[in-house]
């Protein structure tokens, strides 16, 4: 049998592991990709909305009271939280809402997890007039109430999803199931760079516009690359998005923080990297939480977000051949950082965020004054103090 | 080509009748269960049965299968259980299976140990001919058939790879969607089917959407096979007692089995 040609693969990981009735989408998707790539009428028009939309660039923040518990570091914050929607995923959706409308689609499907990507979906929907249906866990919906409310406000549909273990795995099932069914007129607006290629590419390249804005604005700010970039990682969108135009840069360390839940050695957990094993999960092969049979295990974490038993490929190509290293962080160790930039910063970060923020607490200390540390701060905490609040027994 | 399969299409052929195919999880409602359904299945007239391998994440699947497969998982059906209940069937038996498991598994222990059990075959719903290389020389050299699913939304080019790929026969999804009764056999099935002709000399079965005797008549007049699947679950899903499940299964067989039969 001839050899096959190999597409999307980061060393052994990504691909495509889906369904033959979803190739011809991925093809055309992948075209579509690939043509607004170099045309620069796309990249003017999605560099317009950045600008006039989104709120981009985003600014960078020296977090100097934070730092004094980071061992005097000096920490600086990639503020993707001052993004319209409150959060790094609307970069992505905004692509892929101009992609749909260039393959001539008028609906979208999404899943969420926290409810951001998905609040980020039905803005972009409502901005460009499509048709927006939102897939979300059940679990999911009850824990981020707020941003269910919000999306239905933006004129989306959400369909909360009861099957498994009714949280973002669940909704990507029951997403794809709708993407089967519906595939002429409808595009999978994904929100991370997990799924069958070339989501992982196309979502990574949407997002990289973290990491090309970073990487300018610190060397301008401190005359210097950083030490190490800091991202907390549960597809891991907003960490390839800033990890990647540093990659080259070999000097620089690479960090992504896991949801660590109640600690990995509990087995409650969702650190797919640290605690998984190379598997196939929606679409891509990559580190998978399973057990024995190659079933799914479910995730736990306080962070919505986070709580994912797979990964970006990309991520697990990175962290074989050493070039990024990936680490847990408990509930615990969150919500501290949580509590910690709320108090020293006047920034309440998401919870998610609050993963990298802890990262940064031991990096800092680990590296000591005089080492810069980068972190995306991936988005604001306003979905989370409903958590927050229940967390640290304050009365709502 | 898998023999037992070629054998089952080729006297279908002979009867000018296309071939009843029967998918249950292994391990639904118990490992036991799934072997005495199949059992019933096999004396009402399934010339084939496909074994399911539950999996956590089935996203071609609607929800009575994922009833079922949720079901099969509380009872941690393992690949040794799919193995065991190949091993108890009288007909060929092929086991459809997400890729996961099957990569977990292991690809080469898996097709050895399903070829000991005696197995004709595997379905993978999911495994594109980009990820299959490993694939291809695990199953020819433990002689399985693989099957793989095409669509209706497939180009004719990839149609021609996908149906070399195959070494059993050709599963033509009769509509796009997941699995499920659905009320009529989309008219795409019947062109499906033409166009996958034109590329292959394979037997071409349709599955998908099919679940009653005038829908298995009407779809064994162009395909050399009916696969019928969710309405043998929903049966069991619905039966009062073990019992009554497992003769509601047989007379579905042996209705499906005239309606093959063009009856």
């Amino acid at each position: 049998m001839e050899q096959s040609k190999i597409i999307g693969h980061f060393g052994p990981y990504g691909g495509r592991f889906v369904p033959e009735a979803l190739i011809s989408a991925l093809e055309e998707l992948e075209a579509a990709h690939l043509a607004a790539s170099s045309d620069p009428t796309f990249q003017s028009e999605l560099n317009e909305l950045h600008k006039t939309y989104t709120g981009r660039p985003s600014i960078i923040t020296e977090a100097k009271r934070f730092a004094a518990h980071a061992g005097n570091s000096t920490i600086l914050l990639k503020r993707e939280d001052l993004n319209h929607t409150g959060s790094h995923k609307i970069n992505n959706v905004l692509g892929q809402a101009l992609l749909t409308k260039r393959m001539g689609k008028k609906r979208i499907i999404a899943e969420t997890g926290a409810g951001q990507h998905g609040v980020a979906s039905a803005t972009a929907a409502a901005l460009l007039g499509l048709e927006c249906v939102v897939y979300m866990g059940e679990e999911d919906t009850k824990r981020q109430s707020l941003n269910v409310a919000r999306m239905k406000l933006l004129g989306a549909t959400v369909v909360p999803v009861t099957t498994g273990s009714k949280t973002l795995k669940d909704a990507i099932n029951e997403a794809m199931r709708d993407w089967v069914t519906n595939v002429e007129t409808t595009h999978y607006l994904l929100g991370t760079v997990a799924g069958p290629h070339p989501f992982p590419t196309l979502v990574r390249d949407f997002h990289r516009i973290i990491g090309v804005e970073a990487r300018a604005q610190v060397l301008e700010l401190t005359g210097r690359l950083p030490d190490a970039v800091l991202a907390c990682v549960g597809g891991g969108s907003n960490a390839i998005g800033i990890f990647h135009p540093f990659i080259e840069d070999e000097k620089v360390r690479l960090i992504g923080l896991e949801a660590g839940g109640s600690g990995v050695e509990t087995g409650k957990h969702a650190a797919t990297i640290v605690g998984g094993t190379p598997g196939v999960l929606h679409g891509t092969r990559t580190y998978v939480l399973q057990d024995k049979n190659g079933q799914t295990v479910e995730s736990h974490s306080i962070s919505a977000g986070l709580d994912y038993p797979g990964v970006g490929p990309e991520h697990a190509f990175l962290n074989d051949i050493g070039r990024a290293e990936y680490r847990a962080i408990t509930d615990d160790q969150a919500m501290h950082a949580f509590a910690l930039l709320s108090k020293t910063e006047g920034i309440i970060p998401a919870i998610e965020t609050a993963h990298a923020l802890a990262g940064a607490l031991q990096i800092g200390n680990e590296l000591g004054e005089g080492a810069i540390i980068l972190i995306n701060l991936s988005g604001r905490g306003d979905k989370d103090v409903q958590t927050a609040a229940n967390y640290f027994g304050i009365p709502l | 080509m898998n023999s037992k399969l070629q054998e089952v299409f080729a006297k279908a052929k002979s009867e000018n009748r296309a071939a009843l195919i029967g998918y249950m999880p292994a391990g639904f409602p118990t490992l036991e269960g799934s072997k005495e359904i199949i059992a019933a299945m096999i004396s009402g007239g399934v010339d084939i049965v496909e074994v399911g391998f539950p999996y956590s994440d089935p996203v071609m699947d609607g929800p009575v299968i994922q009833q079922a497969a949720e079901v099969a998982l509380r009872n941690q059906t393992s690949a040794t259980d799919v193995f065991n209940v190949i091993s108890s069937i009288s007909v060929p038996a092929l086991v459809m299976s997400y890729w996961n498991p099957i990569e977990r598994t292991g690809v080469e222990s898996f097709t050895k140990s399903l070829a000991q059990s005696g197995g004709a075959g595997v379905i993978t719903p999911d495994l594109t001919i980009e990820e299959s290389n490993e694939w291809y020389s695990a199953t020819d050299h433990n002689q399985l058939g693989r099957v793989y699913v095409v669509a209706p939304s497939s180009s004719d080019e990839r149609l021609e790879k996908v149906a070399q790929a195959c070494s059993g026969f050709v599963y033509a999804a009769s509509l796009m969607g997941v699995t499920g009764a659905r009320a009529t056999v989309s008219d795409a099935a019947e062109k499906l089917v033409e166009r996958v002709r034109k590329v292959t000399t394979l037997p071409v079965a349709v599955g998908l959407g099919v679940s009653t005797r005038e829908q298995a008549k009407q779809v064994a007049r162009y395909a050399d096979g009916v696969i019928v699947g969710s309405a043998f679950i929903k049966l069991i899903l619905e039966s009062a007692s073990e019992k009554e499940g497992l003769e509601a299964v047989k007379v579905l067989a042996s209705e499906l089995a005239k309606g093959v039969r063009g009856a």
